[in-house]
């Protein structure tokens, strides 16, 4: 199937899931995602698929946590505070190695917060979230289109790895409508099986689904097997978009929606004659820190926009590692920067390193 | 010479960890004569508690999932939803189930997800060292009820089988007493109509075992098996309260 059908970005994910062999969804409604579920409502049982509201979104990530153990590919959605609902579940998933899609459509926080978009749930997705040493893949996009490649992908690194893979949008994402195309269709029959799933031990020793080690050595066993696991991840799975990078004087690094916005006051300011490329980290976690370290040496500057009160900053921080000034811009609550408020930053910046 | 007491093929060989006289031990090879008297071992899938009985997947001969603390109940229905011609059953104690689960088992019971759940209600928190649990009996002290439970401040016990029965859901409720061998007996007979029930996919299923827990009881095992037949037999009466065909039989 090859033509363009339009669908708002939490639709879109949905069906993308479905395409990828994705038959069981558990979730919670919470704006800005609810077309997703509603979504996976109308489209599963005509798969022979399950969609089952749970009666919270913490019983809905334990759901995941069973069905991912029983072997099949399983997804949930949500937004911001029922997100910190799932951290529990996501930890012991990480802790028993259990591959899952979860998608997390940001909304301004903290607390109950509001339903506007938002990114200010950067650290939590990058940097666990829940307790313990792990780490979840953590893929996003910046248009529908690419939502849908970035779920089918996210199926596939989560039994590649046996670990969770979070898409984290926002608003913007979910709510946007833009044509898109979708790949090949999966069948859940044709996925390679998983020997290690919960599904009746008919002569072999019994499997079992299992973050308990009450031995210290053991438990530093897993963590050292866990650790390993995202070292493969930084090697293999690094997914970074430049653009006009390869001039410039100047970078700014935003991902997600945030990007877009700064595309076009990134061409503005060129067409003042500002050489000023971008970076767009697609994969959140791993970091591309390579890819912000080779232009961090070239540039004067760079800035980072969010949508948060300085997230992402951190980690562009870390990978330009003193070899440029890191600025940043951000709003919160909601409020979008716009190319407008950029492109002054940017020029304001620029005069300033002039001076 | 005639063998009396063979162990289960649904359990391992090897000793548990349950202290002298716990009835952990005794719920785990009930369950596992069920699992083999039925033929389902190959097709079971047990889910584990937070609680003593976290180590319930190195004791059973087959797959295994270990939760988080409550959540066995939508643990288990993952797995059923993906493997409905298996059978699941969750293993919990009354901190797990009755406290911090109380959302799950409810929303499981109303669902009638079609599992089976084994509810051991020791009125403690034995594995972190004798907390009062929501089961905990008016006057019973423990760590953090050292003056003994006080309705006052902590409420009444919940009764968790009188309180699922309300739902549709539930297909198959009861609650027994493992304080000596005719209702021991009984109590095999309740876990065997539990799995029945998940068998024809009546719905959900639990039987609530009125267990011991001599360590933080402060009594030995005989004392303590006493104290579960005057003091909560009384509080928590026995019987079925829901049953497939409809009724109760108390
Ligand atoms: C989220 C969370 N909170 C608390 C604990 C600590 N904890 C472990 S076992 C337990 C109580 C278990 O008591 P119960 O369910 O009655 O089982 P028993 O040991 O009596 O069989 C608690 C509170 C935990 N592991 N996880
Ligand atoms: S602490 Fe209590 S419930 Fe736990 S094994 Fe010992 S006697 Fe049994
Ligand atoms: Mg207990």
């Amino acid at each position: 199937m090859t033509d363009k059908i339009l669908m708002k970005g939490n639709e879109a994910i949905a069906e993308a899931a479905i395409k990828a062999g994705c038959r069981f969804f558990f979730g919670y409604p919470i704006t800005p995602q609810n077309e997703l579920p509603a979504y996976m409502a109308r489209r599963l049982p005509m798969e022979d698929g399950v969609f089952l509201q749970a009666e919270s979104e913490v019983a809905a990530i334990n759901m995941v946590y069973g069905a991912a153990g029983a072997g099949a590919r399983v997804m949930t959605s949500s937004s911001s505070p029922g997100i910190s609902l799932k951290q529990e579940g996501i930890s012991y998933m990480a802790g028993s190695e259990l591959p899952g899609v979860i998608v997390n459509i940001i909304r301004g926080g903290p607390g109950l917060g509001g339903i506007q978009p938002a990114q200010s749930d950067y650290l939590q997705a990058t940097k666990g979230g829940g307790h313990g040493d792990y780490r979840l893949l953590v893929l996003a996009p910046q248009s529908v289109q690419e939502a849908v490649d970035l779920t089918t992908e996210a199926f596939e690194l989560a039994d590649k790895y046996r670990n969770p893979v979070m898409i984290l949008g926002d608003g913007m994402i979910g709510q946007m409508m833009e044509p898109v195309e979708f790949g090949e269709e999966i069948s859940p029959e044709d996925l390679p099986k998983k020997e290690w799933a919960t599904v009746g031990n008919k002569d072999r020793k019994p499997n079992i689904i299992n973050s308990l080690s009450l031995q210290a050595e053991k438990l530093e066993e897993l963590n050292i097997r866990l650790q390993k696991k995202y070292e493969k991840m930084k090697e293999e799975e690094v997914r970074v978009e430049t653009y006009k990078t390869e001039d410039a004087d100047y970078a700014i690094v935003a991902f997600g929606s945030m990007a877009r916005i700064a595309l076009s006051a990134i061409e503005r300011a060129r067409e003042e004659g500002v050489k000023i490329g971008l970076i767009r980290p697609i994969s959140l976690f791993p970091y591309p820190d390579q890819v912000v370290g080779k232009v961090a040496e070239q540039v004067k500057f760079m800035l980072t926009v969010e949508m948060s009160c300085g997230q992402m900053v951190e980690d562009v921080r870390l990978a330009a590692n003193g070899r440029c000034p890191v600025y940043f811009y951000g709003r919160s609550g909601g409020v979008v920067p716009t190319s407008q408020e950029i492109y002054e930053k940017i020029m304001e910046l620029v005069r300033g390193e002039k001076e | 010479m005639k063998v009396v007491a063979k162990r289960p093929e649904s359990l391992m060989d090897k000793p548990t960890h349950y202290c002298p006289g716990c009835t952990h031990g005794i719920t785990h090879r009930l369950v596992a004569e069920v699992m083999d008297e039925m033929g389902i071992r190959e097709k079971t899938v047990g889910v584990a508690p937070v609680g003593c009985a976290v180590l319930a997947y190195e004791y059973f001969d087959c797959d295994f999932q270990q939760a988080a603390h409550g959540r066995a109940p939508a643990v288990a229905t993952g797995i059923k939803r993906v493997l409905p011609d298996n059978f699941v059953f969750t293993y919990q104690g009354d901190g797990d189930l009755a406290s911090i689960g109380t959302a799950e088992i409810v929303h499981a019971a109303m669902r009638g997800e079609n599992i089976t759940t084994i509810f051991i209600n020791n009125a403690i928190y034995g594995m972190t060292g004798g907390q009062m649990a929501p089961t905990t009996m008016i006057g019973q002290k423990t760590t953090t009820s050292p003056y003994g439970r006080d309705s006052k401040s902590a409420g009444n016990p919940i009764r968790v089988v009188e309180m699922l029965s309300t739902l549709e859901g539930s297909a198959y409720l009861a609650r027994v007493g493992l304080f000596n061998n005719k209702e021991i007996k009984k109590a095999k007979k309740a876990i065997r109509k539990a799995f029945e029930t998940q068998k024809e996919g009546k719905g959900f299923s639990l039987v609530e075992l009125l267990s011991t827990c001599p360590t933080n009881w402060g009594m030995n095992p005989n004392e303590a098996l006493d104290w579960v037949k005057s003091n909560m037999v009384p509080y928590y009466p026995l019987g079925e309260y829901r049953t497939p065909e409809g009724g109760d039989n108390k």
